[in-house]
């Protein structure tokens, strides 16, 4: 960077700067550990194995083993420890290291984490940041492949938040890390080695806003997480198809961004709402209420909803691979609502 | 494995010491888990199996030691590092490969893969990718035992890291409260994934169990003969209505904690493993001693490993060309 003639080399390539999901994740947390010596990370394998995806790796080298825990394997132990600290003065963010997990420490996110600062009259406050990880398609098989965030999105008092993009993570785990509440930080483990650009100075977006990842006129897909990447790919073969598609990313389930939703599908009066989790009951089931609520008079058919089918995830190739949604199914969703009106 | 020309009558409550073939077969048990996963080694590294592959190369005495003392009809529960229990316990190697393939013949028609073989026919309730997240099933196995009234009893293997998960403390609690015949096996191989036990487990591990007052004990995992021994004691007093037991084995696993973890410098050294695999080798040890009383010739035992080679051959072979289940079958048995 010395050189001037260096400098315009570099210059396209500084503002382009590239990062994939899982380093601007780390990156976040980085920047604001070094803000804020109150946040220590802790989880199974998280220091000097800087976890089993490697997304931490070096943080233990620079903040140490004091604030990068390792813990036993007690998901629900150091998962209440962490609740209990974040009410007395620290600011953990907690690892767990899969999604299926997040079962073991029910108890301690939903009875306890959830309720403390209503029950207190909110007097106390839990500024805690779970991270875990969703996405099938590792041939991981039944416990290590699915995608719970709508059990957490169900819980007043807990915020969600499902990253699809290096540059949202990077400023959701800020906001998340900033936020007085217990927030579930969800990351698609097929994702961690997407890129994309990712600017080097302090920025923040905050919990609740949904972002337009592409605009069109004649179909809203709604996609949350790993989803958001199919829908773009299904919004391309349907742009070949002459359809232009829409493709909205709520970026949190809750809190929801409602207005940007409603909007969207009000300009084009069809939708589909795509998620990685299990379509009964789940977060594609209150994506299309508050579609159907907000946008009723405006609709043209029922909104549509494309999830996991409903089977624990099996291992063998072949069958996992009809479980997860494809771009070719949001594709032809899409295509035939368009067709049909 | 299955066919094996020494036949075992005795099998399911035999001393070893009632005669040579009672050793024989826990030697071919041995060598045949450790070939088999040499196999497992060399479908995932040429991309063949799909997902993970936890191998149990180094401990195979544990799971030989433990089984050769129980019935078919006794229960077992098992982990992520599993093929050793599964296969100690009676699978058929051919079946298993099929599974780890995904492959319809496969024990679970390749819905549940490597982390969860399962069997009836061999008692098997079911390897587990949670840790710590069959200690309730193994004790509702003795549960049921106990009521029934048939005289099984249900053996739990986990790693040491489940000693860190509140389950296995109320299971404890539960078993010794009712008397249930199941023996908690722990096989510690020394880390959690990447992590040396001793930074995960505070105090003394026997203390455990003893706290809730179940009969705990300690053995040498690498030494087939002294865990069989221990568990034949621990079984029998089992299965004569005398409660649980807790049995902790030492021992080591030789390669990754899957089979993609190649650098592993940063938790543990080569000298370490290297000592471990010249001086402690489950399976060397036990030739050695075996050549020694005169219970087996080197060639007798270079003969069973060729035998195992060439059945392992052909189970590699058949997983390899039996087919996929049909996408249709996927929503096959969400429900019974
Ligand atoms: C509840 C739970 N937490 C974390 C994991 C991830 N995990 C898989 S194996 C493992 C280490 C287990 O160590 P140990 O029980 O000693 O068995 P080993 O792998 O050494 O055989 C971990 C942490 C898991 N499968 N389940």
């Amino acid at each position: 960077m010395s050189t001037p003639e260096m400098k315009s080399v570099m210059e396209p390539a500084a503002a382009q700067r590239e990062l994939t999901l899982g380093e601007a994740i780390k990156e976040a947390l980085a920047e604001e550990m070094r803000r804020d010596p109150r946040i220590v990370i802790m989880g199974e394998d998280v220091a000097e194995a800087g976890t089993v995806f490697k997304v931490l790796s070096g943080l233990s080298a620079e903040f140490g083993t004091d604030r990068v825990i390792d813990t036993p394997i007690s998901e629900a132990g150091f998962t209440g420890l962490a609740i209990g600290a974040a009410m007395t003065g620290l600011r953990p963010v907690v690892d767990i290291m899969f999604g299926d997990f997040i079962a073991l420490v029910m108890d301690q996110m939903a009875n306890q984490a959830a309720k403390v600062h209503y029950m207190s009259g909110g007097k106390w406050k839990v500024p805690l940041v779970m991270r875990t990880t969703l996405g099938a398609s590792r041939r991981s098989a039944a416990q290590h492949s699915q995608s719970l965030h709508a059990w957490f999105s169900h819980v007043p008092g807990l915020k969600v938040v499902l990253p699809s993009t290096p540059f949202d993570a990077k400023g959701l785990m800020k906001s998340a890390i900033r936020d007085d509440n217990p927030v579930i930080f969800f990351e698609d483990k097929m994702m961690y080695k997407l890129k994309g650009n990712v600017p080097a100075e302090d920025y923040a977006i905050p919990l609740g806003v949904a972002d337009i990842k592409r605009s069109g006129d004649d179909i809203t897909l709604v996609a949350t997480s790993s989803m958001v990447q199919v829908a773009l790919g299904a919004a391309k073969m349907l742009e070949d198809a002459g359809i232009s598609a829409e493709v909205v990313d709520p970026r949190t389930t809750w809190p929801l961004d409602e207005e940007t939703l409603v909007e969207s599908v009000k300009k084009t009066s069809r939708a589909i709402v795509i998620d990685e989790g299990y379509a009964r009951y789940g977060v594609t089931a209150e994506l299309a209420s508050v579609i159907a609520e907000g946008a009723f008079h405006y609709l043209d058919q029922p909104v549509k909803r494309i999830g996991a089918m409903h089977v624990p995830i099996p291992f063998s190739p072949p069958l996992e691979d009809v479980t997860v949604p494809t771009e070719q199914m949001v594709f032809e969703a899409a295509r035939g609502m368009c067709r049909r009106s | 494995m299955a066919n094996t020309k020494t036949s075992v009558s005795k099998q399911s409550s035999s001393s070893p010491d009632s005669g040579p073939d009672a050793y024989i077969q826990m030697y071919r048990k041995m060598a045949g888990i450790r070939l088999f996963e040499e196999r497992v080694n060399d479908l995932y590294t040429r991309a063949l199996m799909p997902g993970l592959a936890h191998l149990y190369i180094g401990e195979e005495a544990v799971a030989v030691g433990i089984c050769s003392t129980l019935r078919s009809d006794d229960y077992i529960t098992s982990t992520h590092r599993g093929h050793g229990h599964c296969l100690a316990k009676g699978a058929a190697p051919d079946r298993m490969f099929a599974e780890l393939l995904g492959k319809e013949a496969g024990y679970c028609r390749g819905k549940g893969g490597s982390m969860h073989i399962a069997d009836p026919d061999t008692g098997n309730l079911g390897a587990n990718a949670i840790v710590g997240g069959s200690t309730g099933i193994a004790t509702g196995a003795a549960f049921s035992a106990k009521r029934l009234g048939n005289g099984r009893v249900s053996v739990c293997f986990f790693g040491e890291g489940a000693l860190g998960q509140g389950v296995l403390y109320e299971s404890m609690n539960l078993a010794q409260l009712w008397k249930l015949p199941v023996i908690y096996v722990c096989e510690n191989n020394t880390y959690n994934e990447y992590t040396h036990y001793s930074e995960t487990t505070a105090g003394d591990v026997l203390g455990r169990p003893r706290a809730f007052g179940i009969l705990a004990e300690r053995v040498d995992g690498q030494d087939v003969r002294a865990v069989h021994a221990a568990a034949q004691r621990l079984v029998d007093r089992a299965r004569a209505g005398e409660g649980p037991a807790f049995l902790l084995c030492d021992t080591y696993r030789y390669r990754g904690h899957h089979v993609g973890d190649v650098s592993r410098e940063y938790y543990r050294s080569k000298q370490e493993e290297q000592k471990w695999m010249s001086e402690r080798d489950p399976i060397g040890l036990f030739s050695d001693w075996l050549i020694a009383e005169h219970r087996a010739t080197a060639a007798q035992l270079q003969s069973i490993s060729a035998e195992i080679q060439s059945a392992m051959d052909a189970a590699v072979q058949f997983a390899l060309s039996a087919p996929y289940p049909d996408p249709s079958e996927v929503q096959q048995d969400v429900y019974a």
